[in-house]
């Protein structure tokens, strides 16, 4: 059974890129133009893997990390920050929350295909 | 005139003075009646009745003599801002009620010295008192037309004696509110100060009236006593003995000014800043200018018409009586007595304290007072004041009866002033050189009296009262060399200026050989120091030296005896609050006790206040050179603490400035860090996903040709985003930091706003969006950088057009003339701008709080740059917050 992606970030045009790639390397994708749209597919599906960008519109990276972190329904979940935040105090702050890992824009599509193969296998 | 009638006059005015006087007392705080014209009026106490009446009869029998009397003061007033300045503050320093007061401290706090000028103040004074009493009566028996009886029946039938009584009641009543002598009285100052007024105008009435209305003016006058003998005498100095008398009345008067008991009263103790000296040196000049104007031409008129028969110092009123006008004359009389009671009540005031605090109390009723309660102390001194006050006023009477009748009003007058100036060495000399000493103060005041008596005094009580001359002519047994009137042969000089040389001579000598030969005591150079450099600040409390051995408890004790419990309780509490002692304390120390006598001296002067804290204090003597270093020490810890203070407080100032430019950086830090926060976020969006898309591009060739389009027109979408946004940050850093060079021409601004939708158009026409431009016939011309105001324009019409729904759009564009400005409103119709998003839409990088929105497309930079443009344009860039439906931008720019 393939495994599940949900990316979540404001910009469609990375997103598009992310799309193709875990397309092609077997994911079941699932998009998110921001944090609300997230919780609605997280409440329909539960994917093995997310990745969230931390800016966003109306419900932002943060807060969604809180909903998975706070339901016992998502325990197995693993979170990796996609953002261009990469000031110390930001990376402390997501690992504090529970984040799996931290990845900061812009990133390489190989390594970041790597990461998530990782942490889920 | 009915002398019953001048007697209503007289009680009526009276009534008049006390309300003035009472009103005074209840607005005592306001402005009314503590300004400095009031101050200035009230030194005009200094014209008498001897300046209403003496002047025109001094001018008629000897000519311009009369003006020495007032060159004097005139002379002295720009020194006041020197000598009277400082007096003043020394005298508040240390709640100095009297001249007495003021020399016996200055000589360490001498009780002898208190009472030795009291009482050459009272034989100074005293007769010139009855000088003023006996002008009343002259002047009501020659507007009453009745013969003087004083002399020759009861005194209970002349109305003198009640005018005198009258006085003296008001004196008491006014000037005996409080026990605190050196504090000031209103009442009575502001009654002086009208009265001052009155007589002025009287006078000038009468020389007015004579010059006028008598004869055709100055020049009618001066031709025709020129016409009479010995003219010639009465205008000029005939020789150089002549000019000498002239120049020692002169500095006779300049004395007079500083020291007549009723001039330091009105001049120091009731002082109530030092700022109205100010107005006082001109105006005080001034009014004695005014008072003089008349005067030789009343005397002249006078000469001519009434002739040398009758009495010169009343041609005041014999002219205006002569001419049946009992109108003028009664006017005249008024301000002859407004002179009379003005110089009697401040006289008598100043003479009554001097004689409690310096003389009875001191001498008589310390030993008393220790033993009652402080109420009783109270009203025992401001008893002994009242007795001091009728004493005066009734012995000045007896004196006139007695003596006066057959002397004139000047040559008493002028007596009065030489006895008073025996005090001015040490009262001057002592004021400006430190080493002038105690012994040498009371000696050279007591030959200087002597030396008066025997060449003035003495003299003219035989000649004019007994009618003996043999002695003036000959000499004492014969003794030719000490004729009274010319001592050691000088037989140049006129009597009154004969015995002020002589007087002053041996007065000034003495005090000079002594103090150089003397060293004073310790105390004496202590108060000496004080005042000599009483400018200085770090002599004051600190500056009183003494050792020995003595208990807050006994002082508080002694304070409470003679202040009560209350005041006392209250003054030292305030005391240990200034100086930061705790209350505890028990030892007292140098400063207390130089308090505690102040706080006495104002009920009980200086000598009795020192007399009773030395009585419960152990005090061991201090050697002189002590006294200098402890000064000394004092001025160098007081200047170095200056210099600490003032370092400190340059410090605390620095410590604060750096503190603010710190936050200030600290901010402009922070913001800085925000901005490029953001920068970096803003180019690291198009760069990853250009780095991604161009990842996947190259790692999938087997990409269908379509998506590999796709990606590819992504690629150059987030790379034309990213140039953009780059051009965008250097524009608005050059725009913020001011390095834009604009290329201001004057334009047709509806041509720029036509060019700026029509680059607009197509994006608006692929939204269906409208676009209204209100037409304005006026051409409106403005100066302006055109590609900067299409850069502005554009930015606001492509937001609003992003803004706005498809196809319903609307965008109208409005202008609105000003007389130098024009308005251009933007407005559309789209989802508006949220409240709380007003305010900051023109930061740079702003993004709207509001989540509900998407996320702005575009730089955030657009705004930010139009306002820098706009704001370089003297104009202004806003958006109505009113606006229900859609944003309205509103562009102010001058215009012609």
């Amino acid at each position: 059974m393939s495994k599940k992606i949900l990316i979540v970030d404001d910009e469609p045009n990375i997103v598009m890129s992310l799309e193709y790639t875990f397309k092609k390397h077997k994911y079941d994708v699932f998009i998110a133009r921001d944090g609300s749209e997230a919780i609605a597919i997280l409440k329909a599906e539960v994917p093995d893997i997310i990745l969230l960008d931390i800016m966003m519109p109306k419900v932002d990276g943060y807060q969604t990390l809180q909903f998975v972190k706070a339901n016992e329904a998502y325990k197995e979940v693993k979170v990796i920050f996609l953002t261009a935040k990469n000031k110390n105090s930001d990376i402390e702050k997501g690992l504090a929350m529970g984040v799996n890992a931290y990845v900061t824009k812009p990133f390489s599509v190989k390594k970041l295909v790597k990461k998530v193969d990782a942490l889920i296998n | 005139m009915n002398s019953y009638s001048v007697i209503s006059i007289i009680i009526l005015y009276l009534l008049v003075l006390f309300g003035i006087a009472y009103w005074a007392e209840r607005k005592a705080k306001k402005r009314w009646v503590n300004n400095a014209y009031v101050y200035t009026l009230s030194l005009a106490v200094y014209c008498s009745a001897w300046t209403y009446y003496g002047s025109v009869g001094i001018a008629a029998r000897s000519g311009v003599s009369f003006l020495t009397t007032y060159l004097g003061p005139i002379i002295a007033a720009p020194l006041w801002i020197v000598v009277l300045k400082k007096v003043i503050r020394i005298s508040k320093q240390h709640k100095i009620s009297s001249i007495a007061d003021f020399i016996s401290l200055r000589y360490g706090n001498n009780r002898f010295l208190g009472g030795l000028v009291t009482v050459v103040c009272v034989i100074g004074i005293l007769p010139y008192i009855s000088l003023q009493l006996k002008a009343v009566s002259e002047t009501f028996s020659i507007l009453t037309s009745t013969p003087l009886t004083a002399s020759t029946s009861s005194v209970f039938t002349d109305t003198t004696f009640y005018v005198a009584i009258l006085l003296a009641t008001f004196v008491a009543f006014f000037g005996t509110r409080t026990v605190d002598a050196a504090r000031r009285r209103q009442g009575i100052i502001f009654s002086v100060a009208v009265e001052s007024i009155l007589k002025l105008v009287f006078f000038l009435a009468i020389g007015i009236y004579v010059t006028f209305y008598l004869f055709d003016g100055t020049s009618d006058i001066f031709n025709k006593i020129s016409k009479t003998d010995n003219f010639e005498s009465l205008i000029s100095l005939t020789s150089i003995e002549a000019g000498i008398n002239w120049y020692f009345m002169i500095a006779l008067s300049f004395f007079a000014i500083f020291l007549l008991p009723r001039q330091f009263q009105v001049s120091v103790i009731e002082n109530v800043t030092e700022k109205h000296l100010k107005k006082a040196i001109w105006l005080f000049p001034l009014y004695l200018l005014l008072f003089n104007i008349f005067v030789i031409f009343i005397a002249w008129g006078g000469r001519l018409s009434l002739g040398n028969t009758v009495n010169p110092d009343y041609f005041t009123l014999l002219l205006p009586l002569k001419e049946q006008n009992t109108v003028l004359a009664t006017l005249v009389f008024l301000g002859g007595f407004s002179a009379v009671i003005s110089m009697v009540v401040v006289s008598t005031l100043a003479l009554s304290t001097m004689l409690s605090n310096n003389l009875i109390i001191p001498y008589g009723f310390l030993d008393k007072f220790s033993r009652s309660h402080p109420e009783r102390i109270d009203y025992y001194i401001k008893n002994i004041r009242r007795i001091a006050i009728f004493s005066l006023i009734v012995g000045a009477y007896l004196f006139y009866i007695n003596f006066n009748i057959q002397l004139s009003l000047f040559s008493i007058g002028l007596i009065s002033f030489v006895v008073i100036a025996q005090l001015a060495p040490s009262f001057f000399i002592g004021l400006f050189w430190n080493r002038g000493s105690a012994r040498a103060a009371k000696l050279s005041i007591i030959s200087g009296s002597l030396i008066t008596t025997y060449t003035l005094i003495l003299p003219f009580v035989l000649d004019s009262i007994f009618d003996n001359a043999t002695y003036i002519e000959n000499g004492p047994f014969g003794f030719g060399l000490l004729r009274p009137y010319q001592l050691f042969g000088i037989d140049f000089l006129t009597p009154v200026t004969h015995a002020f040389f002589w007087s002053m001579f041996f007065n000034i000598l003495v005090y000079l050989a002594i103090s150089l030969a003397s060293v004073g005591n310790y105390r004496e150079r202590n108060y000496a120091e004080m005042f000599v450099h009483s400018n200085a600040h770090y002599l004051q409390e600190n500056a009183f030296v003494w050792k020995g051995e003595a208990y807050v408890q006994d002082i508080r004790n002694m304070l409470y005896t003679f202040l009560g419990r209350r005041k006392t309780d209250h003054a030292l509490h305030q005391f240990f609050n200034k100086y930061d002692i705790p209350l505890t304390t028990e030892r007292a120390d140098a400063r207390l006790i130089n308090f505690s006598e102040k706080l006495l001296t104002g009920s009980l002067g200086g000598a009795s206040s020192r007399i009773l804290i030395a009585s419960v204090i152990q005090e061991q003597p201090v050697s002189l050179v002590e006294v200098l270093e402890i000064l000394e020490e004092n001025k160098k810890a007081i200047s170095s603490n200056k210099t600490l203070t003032q370092k400190s407080k340059e410090l605390t100032k620095l410590t604060e400035e750096l503190k603010k430019a710190n936050h200030q950086l600290q901010l402009q830090d922070k913001l800085k860090d925000e901005f490029l926060d953001t920068v970096a976020h803003e180019l690291k969006t198009p760069i990853t996903a250009i780095r991604a898309t161009s990842e996947v591009l190259k790692d999938n060739e087997d990409m269908p040709d379509s998506l590999q389009q796709e990606f590819l027109s992504n690629i150059l979408h987030d790379s034309k985003r990213l140039s953009k946004l780059i051009n965008n940050i250097l524009d608005l850093e050059k725009l913020a930091s001011g390095r834009e060079i604009f290329d201001k021409k004057e334009h047709n601004l509806q041509k720029t706003i036509d060019r700026a939708v029509k680059g607009i158009l197509p994006i608006a026409k692929e939204k269906q969006v409208r676009i209204k431009v209100s037409k304005e016939i006026n051409i409106i011309k403005s100066r302006y950088d055109e590609d900067r105001m299409l850069q502005v324009f554009t930015n606001i019409l492509s937001n609003a057009i992003k803004f706005v729904e498809k196809e319903k759009g609307e965008i109208s564009i409005r202008y609105k003339r000003g007389t130098n400005a024009v308005l251009i409103q933007i407005e559309d119709n789209g989802k508006g701008i949220p409240k709380e998003d007003v305010p900051h839409i023109f930061d740079k990088f702003y993004q709207s709080k509001n989540q509900n929105l998407q996320k702005p497309v575009g730089s955030g930079f657009g705004l930010a740059i139009s306002k820098h443009i706009v704001e370089n344009h003297k104009g202004k860039i806003w958006v109505d917050e009113e606006v229900i439906t859609g944003a309205r931008f509103n562009i102010k720019l001058p215009c012609k």
